[in-house]
């Protein structure tokens, strides 16, 4: 058995593909990289690849932390590592960072080859078609023919989804957590406030904002705040924050009095610095393109007629944002095909966000189903 | 009803090479009537361990349907698939016939909307199983004339935290069964491992009955 310590320390990596990517939209990338983790050890017969797929702030690094860096531990490290819900001992995981991403992958940031200036503007809107294909690629790389599950929260599920249509025979389990087969008005709406938010920004210059040595922060930082709103329930705002004034007294003004305020300014704040505005209209666009019934006349049942995997599907009873209605949805589409699916619908209070929070039931949950896939 | 619908049951399952000695002979008797490799539908399905029974014992597939989050990380663990709904907001997401048998194993008795749930059953499925225990099994029958409500191996809860809010005995099921549009099939009548066919409605703890829509 490995020393559960040795698992903890991840070096991100990096593959570079120069078959020309079509893509949705028509357009076409000729080269492109992508920037991955994994955990664990691929088995001889290459039989326990599990890709993580990312919601909409998330990246490559999923679980560990670098070695220079001990704080920088991964986006879902509560459920993948050592004797975990998706136990390294018995998985090898692969988490990578999406086409059009700030963190590795080619991106807007990126330098586009025709230009020897960043993508900016340039950059093409990417879909999750697109995202699985690069991933169906990137397991080519990895020589991994058949994954044991793609799982993720969230935009995360949503590809899951989607890789079950691509690539019925690539793909054993689907772990759809959090997700939905297609946005709601409401949900497109608050995508639209937040890219409104950066492209009305003076800082943006039309996406080309790189070249002239600033960031949209004001406008970031707005998406943020509206999103984090969104991703927690009303009675976990409540309960904590409620009406808590930082000091203690009404201040008459209009400057943080609040905690909620401080909270959400903060977290706005911290992610202007780590994020980019071109990735964040990125993928709120791929959000609201995602709705593999479209093509079927809006019948989610046909929609996975072409799927063959095994799903788990859960979702969070708070979560209004991707309500346990919507994953109940999939439920029936999936039953309407014979395929095999177990759905749980986790009692929780923090909303969206629950999907990455630790929860006792949620990761026994994962576990027993992940130990029953185990080869 | 007379009793010639009471079909020997262990005669059935020695054909189907299923052990009489199971733990659970309440599984068997279910198993007995399931036709091998077919789609099955548990209703209230607990830990899944009827499922997990029907899989091994007669390549059954199929689902659970469950409330109860520790049963449903059991039926996670049996590795059987589980859907974790009320069964009283109806039956919703699944299609009408898309099951060959739909079973509701010692559960009728705690549903609320009785008449609701036996119209959906007949509404998924070709055929429905129900198993309940028998209020009129001569225990019971001993302690309601003692002037107590029964406690006993099949209703083993008192009075005031009882889940079973609708028992019924034999005569009762069969009666609601004419009023409802169900045509029994057949019925097994079983007191522990044993079956009974004299005075069933007496001498018998557990019934089971098949039955498909009236045509």
């Amino acid at each position: 058995m490995q020393d559960p310590s040795s698992t903890d320390i991840v070096v991100p990596q990096s593959a570079r593909f120069n078959t020309p990517l079509c893509l949705k939209s028509g357009a076409v990338l000729e080269n492109y990289e992508l920037v991955y983790e994994t955990y664990g050890e691929l088995n001889a017969t290459k039989s326990n690849a599990v890709l993580v797929c990312h919601a909409l702030s998330g990246n490559h690094h999923v679980a560990g932390s670098y070695a220079d860096s001990p704080k920088s531990v991964g986006w879902w490290n509560n459920m993948i590592g050592f004797d975990k819900s998706i136990d390294t001992r018995k998985f090898f995981v692969v988490g990578v960072n999406n086409l059009g991403g700030c963190h590795g992958s080619t991106g807007p940031a990126s330098i586009n080859p025709k230009t020897g200036k960043c993508y900016g503007a340039d950059f093409p809107v990417v879909t999750v078609e697109d995202w699985v294909q690069t991933q169906a690629r990137l397991a080519d790389h990895l020589g991994i023919n058949q994954f044991a599950a793609v799982g993720g929260g969230s935009l995360g599920g949503m590809q899951a989804l989607q890789w079950t249509l691509d690539f019925p025979e690539r793909i054993r389990h689907a772990l759809v957590i959090a997700a939905a087969a297609k946005l709601t008005a409401q949900n497109i709406a608050f995508n639209d406030v937040a890219r409104q938010a950066i492209i009305t920004d003076q800082d943006f210059h039309g996406g080309d904002y790189y070249s002239h040595g600033v960031v949209p922060r004001r406008g970031l930082r707005l998406a943020r705040m509206l999103g984090h709103i969104t991703y927690l329930s009303d009675d976990s705002m409540a309960a904590k924050f409620g009406r808590e004034l930082r000091n203690g007294a009404l201040a008459f003004g209009f400057d943080v009095e609040f905690e909620i305020e401080s909270y959400l300014r903060y977290q706005g704040d911290k992610f202007v610095d780590q994020f980019d505005a071109n990735t964040y209209l990125l993928m709120t666009k791929a959000l609201d393109y995602f709705d593999p019934a479209h093509q079927h006349n809006n019948d989610l049942g046909a929609a996975f007629r072409a799927a063959q995997a095994n799903f788990l599907i859960l979702s969070f009873t708070t979560d209004w944002r991707f309500s346990p209605e919507r994953s109940r949805a999939i439920v029936k589409a999936l039953l309407d095909n014979d395929l095999n699916v177990s759905y749980a619908e986790i009692t929780s209070s923090h909303g969206h966000d629950s999907f990455l929070m630790e929860d006792r039931h949620y990761h026994k949950l994962v576990r027993a189903y992940m130990d029953n896939i185990a080869t | 009803m007379s009793s010639n619908i009471d079909q020997p049951v262990f005669n059935v399952m020695n054909k189907l090479n299923i052990s009489t000695t199971v733990s659970r002979p309440d599984f068997a008797a279910i198993a007995a009537w399931i036709k091998p490799c077919s789609k099955v539908l548990d209703l209230g399905c607990g830990d899944g361990s009827l499922l997990r029974f029907l899989r091994d014992t007669r390549d059954a597939r199929g689902y659970g349907v469950e409330i109860d989050d520790a049963n449903i990380l059991a039926c996670f663990n049996n590795g059987v698939n589980v859907i974790q709904s009320d069964l009283e907001s109806g039956l919703l997401s699944f299609e009408s016939g898309s099951f060959d048998y739909v079973v509701l194993s010692q559960t009728l008795q705690a549903v609320k909307n009785t008449e609701n749930i036996v119209k959906e059953m007949l509404r998924v499925s070709k055929e429905g199983i129900v198993s309940f225990p028998n209020f009129g099994y001569w225990r019971n029958r001993l302690q309601v004339v003692s002037g107590h409500m029964p406690v006993s191996e099949t209703l083993p809860y008192q009075w005031f935290d009882t889940p079973n809010i609708h028992n019924c005995t034999l005569g009762d099921f069969e009666e609601f069964c004419r009023q409802h549009g169900a045509r029994i099939l057949e019925r097994r009548v079983m007191n522990r491992d044993h079956q009974i066919t004299f005075l069933p409605n007496l001498m018998g703890m557990l019934a089971f009955y098949r039955f498909e829509k009236q045509k």
